[in-house]
Parts: structure tokens; sequence; C-alpha cells
């Protein structure tokens, strides 16, 4: 697919547009529906996407196998940490209240960070599973 | 209703299905019309995770898993008797679970009535997030969701224990 100029094209305009919805997605979450998992999976759609049309090895160039791995972990320290933060601060672990000057800007700012853990994680896994399966060839016997 | 209908459909002709293309692409429709179900119930957040996760991540997972094996499924060695008897017990003994529920929106199911009134009238106060389903999944359940991605991270470190091994063998051969 990768000489197929409409999809090139289209693939270049789309993506862009994808990750800003899946910004919103991330950052709205808070009014709308969405939040942290919608939005990795969102992320890591638009980097597959693009897996698809560009071929697997332009892409690891572009997001490269140690970013998405470190993802994978960082994503979960992200969201441990706001809990150990809530421990240092004097709360209970996972206890929002005392992340900021007053209860409820703890509780948005514990929320935001947590979410933003959970869609690390989520689009770093996605797209590890995705490079896993993509970069492995067929057994010779079934070519 | 109709929804419903379809999905049972689906699930016949999956069955069915012999090409593992095809069932992937209806396995993709019905986890659409499954998103479809949960808009219809107002549960749009679990709909809009439905419609991504189930109809385009797993999709392409399990086409991108579909080019490394054959396309056709293996005929059985064995008429599969004894797990058709198993899985027919288990789906009665379900039907039979769903009998003792409450209605479907009851108001007073107790679901209803432990923690939700609070979590419904007290969360804009507390948090100050107005979408209650982030404010639970983030705030109030917390530990629940740490745990989640717990194990989505489990599943990732899952993957590359061990299919990453096998790629760096292949040089060596």
């Amino acid at each position: 697919m990768r000489r197929d100029l409409v999809l090139r094209v289209v693939a270049k305009l789309l993506i862009p547009f994808v990750l800003l919805f899946a910004l919103y997605v991330q950052f709205h979450g808070d009014f709308g529906p969405g939040g942290g998992f919608q939005a990795g999976v969102i992320i890591a759609a638009a980097v597959i996407f693009y897996a698809i049309v560009f071929g697997l090895p332009a892409t690891r160039r572009l997001v490269p196998d140690w970013i998405v791995e470190s993802m994978v972990s960082a994503g979960v320290l992200v969201y441990g940490g706001v809990g150990v933060a809530g421990l240092l601060l004097g709360g209970n672990y996972l206890d929002y209240f005392v992340l900021a000057h007053d209860p409820v800007h703890g509780q948005e700012r514990g929320i935001f960070w947590v979410e933003a853990g959970v869609a690390i994680t989520v689009s770093g896994v996605m797209m590890t599973i995705f490079y896993m399966f993509a970069g492995r060839r067929r057994e010779p016997d079934e070519a | 209703m109709v929804l419903l209908t379809m999905m049972a459909a689906l699930t016949v002709a999956i069955v069915v299905q012999r090409n593992l293309f095809a069932v992937v692409v209806l396995a993709g429709i019905y986890s659409f019309l499954m998103a479809t179900v949960l808009v219809a119930l107002d549960a749009v957040d679990v709909a809009m995770t439905e419609a991504s996760v189930g109809a385009g991540i797993s999709t392409v997972l399990l086409l991108a898993a579909l080019h490394l094996t054959r396309g056709d499924e293996v005929k059985p060695m064995r008429r599969p008797m004894l797990p058709l008897a198993v899985a027919t017990v288990v789906g009665a003994a379900l039907v039979y679970g769903t009998l003792g529920l409450p209605a479907f929106s009851d108001p007073q199911a107790p679901i209803h009535t432990h923690v939700v009134p609070r979590y419904l009238a007290e969360s804009l106060k507390e948090t100050g997030v107005p979408n209650v389903v982030t404010s639970v999944l983030a705030s109030y359940r917390g530990y629940d969701t740490l745990g989640e991605t717990t194990v989505v991270f489990t599943a990732g470190a899952g993957v590359i224990a061990l299919l990453r091994r096998r790629r760096r063998e292949e040089p060596g051969k």
C-alpha cells in the first residue's frame, strides 16, 4: 500500500486530526465522554494507521521501540507517582485532596495526572502489541 | 431489539463462517453494534471504549495476527460434544441467574441505593469534574483504575517477553 498516492495523501491529512481528537478526548474527559483509556487507544490507532499506509520500518523510525516500551511502564509510574505524591504531602495513597491548596483543585490535578498515566500506558501497550505482531515474519513453510 | 436481533444473527454467522478474515470483520461489526446498544443505554463512555477498542484496535490486531497464520479454520478432529454440553449448562445457569436480577432501570435496585446517590449529588462539589464517570473512575475508584492500568501494563510486558526474544534469535539462525 506504500505506493498508493490517494492513501498516502489522505493519511497525511487525517493523522493530525486523529491526534488532535485524541487530545480532545483526553482533556475533555472531565466534561464529556472520554478519558485516558479512549485517548490512549486513539493515539495508538493513529500510529497504527501510519504504519499500515507507510510501512512498519518508517513508523519504527518515527516512533522508535524504546519510546513505545518506556511508555508502557511510564504510565503506571505516573499513576503510582500521583499516589506517592499524595503520601508525601501528608494524605493517604491516591488521596488527591492534598495535591493543591484547596481540595477541589487537588482533585482536578490528581484526576488530570491519573488520566495522563492511563493514556500513556494504554497507547504504549497497544503500539507495542502491534509492533510485535506486525514485526514478525510468516513461518517459511506457510509463506 | 432490532440491534440485539442483528447481534444474534451475527453471532451465528461468526460460528458458521470458516474463513477467519470474514470472522474478524464480522467481529468488528459485532463490536460496533454493541457500541450502538450502549449508546442507546446512555452509557456513552463505555460505548466509546467499545467502538475504539473492540471495533478498532482489536480488529487491526487480529488482522495482524491472522497475517502470521493460515486464513482458514481447521476442521475439528472429533465432534465437540462435551464442550457443547458444558457451554449449554453454563449458559442455562447464567440465564437462570438473570431471573434474580432487579428489573431494568428499577430505581430501588441495590446498585442505585448504595453509594451512587452520593456520587451523583456530591461529585461536582467534591472533585470539580462534571462528568461523574470520570470522577468515579479516576478519583473515588482510583485504586481499581490503578489495578486496571497495571493489568494493561502486564499485558504489554507479557507480549514483549514472549515475542521479542524470538526476533533476537532470528539473525543468529
